[in-house]
């Protein structure tokens, strides 16, 4: 298959790209790491490439129609361009911290095919005269840290080393991975956000402009250079083109991560990590940033932001939970925002207090001890902190207790007349990490 | 018809919430809860300029700034 692109740096990609599905997991065997001889059998080394390659690129990932898969969205091509166009010699940034606890697709796709990140990672600093590229990962993962550290070292022992690529461990906090914290930790300072003025791609990691990418964004980089953008778009919709990785946990048979063209209907998506459809209450969509979905509504919905903005929500990481009926959406809600409020990096009084004050309001609402009162403080508490941090962590705060308010009015409504529901001691379905808030020295 | 105006921004990691800005503007600040300042995103016009400087210049943390926006 031929690509008619206008990147002549990369009008070479003939080769043929799998059929089907899996597409970023083909190859990748249920346990191991696919290694640098066998991905090089079907990836050639990124070669240097030549003049004009920056425009190249941008054109060919943007004729793909990629977007971030870290949760934004973002056009890839327009990150891209932005950096390229931006003073100085620019560094690439693998983001790989995954904060999101419902999150694990990152870390599947570092722990088993690296190798294809750090070549997407690659292409991308070559076109854009980047000579580093640091992949950043949560120190908690130590399996994944393990699997990159030998991915770097097989690169190394066969000379393979077009530019310098390095490994950083990142604290686990929800909010490291927020691109402005990413950097700050890179800088030598700690993992929490700042105000991005002049913004990353101007000015990031050592002052230089820095393009940040999700694991998977640059996996579908490297199969979109090695296959062709057309070959891209033969799965998922031509709006929101290509595969997408989803993480899939609640009750379910088997939670895990599966690669699902975007635009997959929810219900099969679902039905491939062994949901129960029958008893499924509600689905929370997007990891803990995300959305609850009533499952009438999930049922009815497809994995892209086109079919799920009308409820509010979008694909975000593409991390799916699904909560049973036996479980009380409330409580759920309740311990997952007293988590995040400990997660707030405190930087921004209506963050470190509303977040606090959300979680005390929910949790008593939980435990049935909240009145007419308490949901009218949870609302204006919500509006409150939405667009008021200098990152959007309350926002998601936000978002997460309003759709939960609005999913389970009528447990909501219980709650406030009769107290706890029977649910109240289900086992709980999501799990916050072990460890408690972090203190003053978990920054770096 | 100026096309060029002046709205007022906080660093929300910068302030402290110390409540003085709502104090000396309460035309555009209100605060929250938690005592944190709201600040009216309306451009801010030329009756009210001279309590917007001296409200910037009087935050103690320097968290307030008038940045020019472009447009009517």
């Amino acid at each position: 298959m031929s690509n008619a692109t206008a990147g002549s740096a990369y009008r070479v990609a003939t080769a043929v790209g799998p059929r089907g599905l899996p597409r970023l997991l083909a190859g990748v065997a249920s346990d191991g790491a696919v290694s640098l001889v066998t991905h090089r059998t079907a990836f050639p080394a990124p070669r240097r490439p030549g003049r004009h390659a920056a425009a190249d690129l941008s054109g060919i990932v943007d004729e793909a129609g990629l977007r971030g898969r870290g949760g934004g969205s973002f056009p890839t091509a327009t990150k891209m361009r932005a950096v390229a166009g931006a003073q100085g010699r620019p560094i690439v940034v693998v983001n790989g911290a995954e904060g999101e606890p419902a999150s694990s697709k990152d870390r599947l796709l570092l722990a088993r095919h690296a190798h294809l990140v750090i070549d997407g990672a690659l292409l991308a600093a070559g076109a854009l005269g980047a000579d580093q590229v640091v992949v950043c990962i949560d120190r908690a993962s130590t399996r994944t840290v393990h699997a990159v550290h030998e991915a770097i070292t097989q690169r190394a022992s066969a000379n393979e080393r077009s530019c310098a690529v390095r490994l950083f461990t990142v604290p686990p906090r929800f909010v490291a991975g927020e691109e402005s914290a990413l950097v700050s930790l890179l800088n030598g300072g700690e993992a929490r956000p700042t105000l991005k003025q002049p913004p990353i791609y101007v000015r990031g990691v050592d002052n230089r402009p820095t393009l940040v990418c999700n694991v998977e964004t640059f996996g579908h980089l490297a199969q979109i250079v090695n296959f062709g953008p057309r070959w891209f778009r033969e799965l998922g919709t031509a709006g929101e083109p290509g595969t997408m990785l989803a993480s899939i946990s609640g009750d379910v048979r088997r939670p895990g991560v599966c690669e699902v063209p975007l635009g997959t209907p929810l219900a099969e998506v679902l039905d491939l990590a062994g949901a129960r459809v029958q008893r499924l209450q509600a689905v929370l969509v997007g990891g803990y940033y995300g959305t609850w979905l009533a499952a009438a509504d999930a049922l009815d919905a497809t994995l892209s932001n086109h079919s799920l903005r009308r409820f509010g929500a979008g694909v975000g990481c593409g991390a799916l939970v699904a909560l049973p009926g036996s479980a009380c959406g409330i409580t759920e809600t309740a311990r997952v925002l007293a988590w995040m409020a400990g997660e707030s990096a405190g930087q921004c009084g209506p963050c470190l207090n509303g977040l606090a004050a959300l979680a005390g309001a929910m949790r008593a609402l939980a435990i049935g001890r909240a009145g007419r009162a308490t949901l009218t403080d949870l609302h204006s508490w919500a509006g409150m902190v939405e667009r008021r941090g200098a990152c959007t962590f309350p926002d998601g705060a936000a978002r997460l207790l309003r759709s939960a308010l609005t999913v389970f009015a009528a447990d909501v409504d219980h709650h406030v007349r009769h107290g706890v529901c029977v649910h109240f001691n289900s086992p709980p379905m999501l799990r916050v990490p072990a460890g408690g808030p972090p203190g003053p020295g978990d920054w770096r | 018809m100026s096309t060029e105006r002046l709205v007022m921004k906080l660093d929300p990691i910068a302030c402290d919430g110390r409540g003085i800005c709502a104090e000396l503007f309460p035309e555009r600040i209100e605060l929250d809860d938690w005592g944190f300042p709201i600040i009216d995103p309306a451009p801010i016009g030329n009756h009210l300029m001279k309590h917007a400087r001296r409200c910037v210049s009087s935050c103690p943390m320097l968290a307030l700034r008038l940045e020019r926006v472009v447009g009517g």
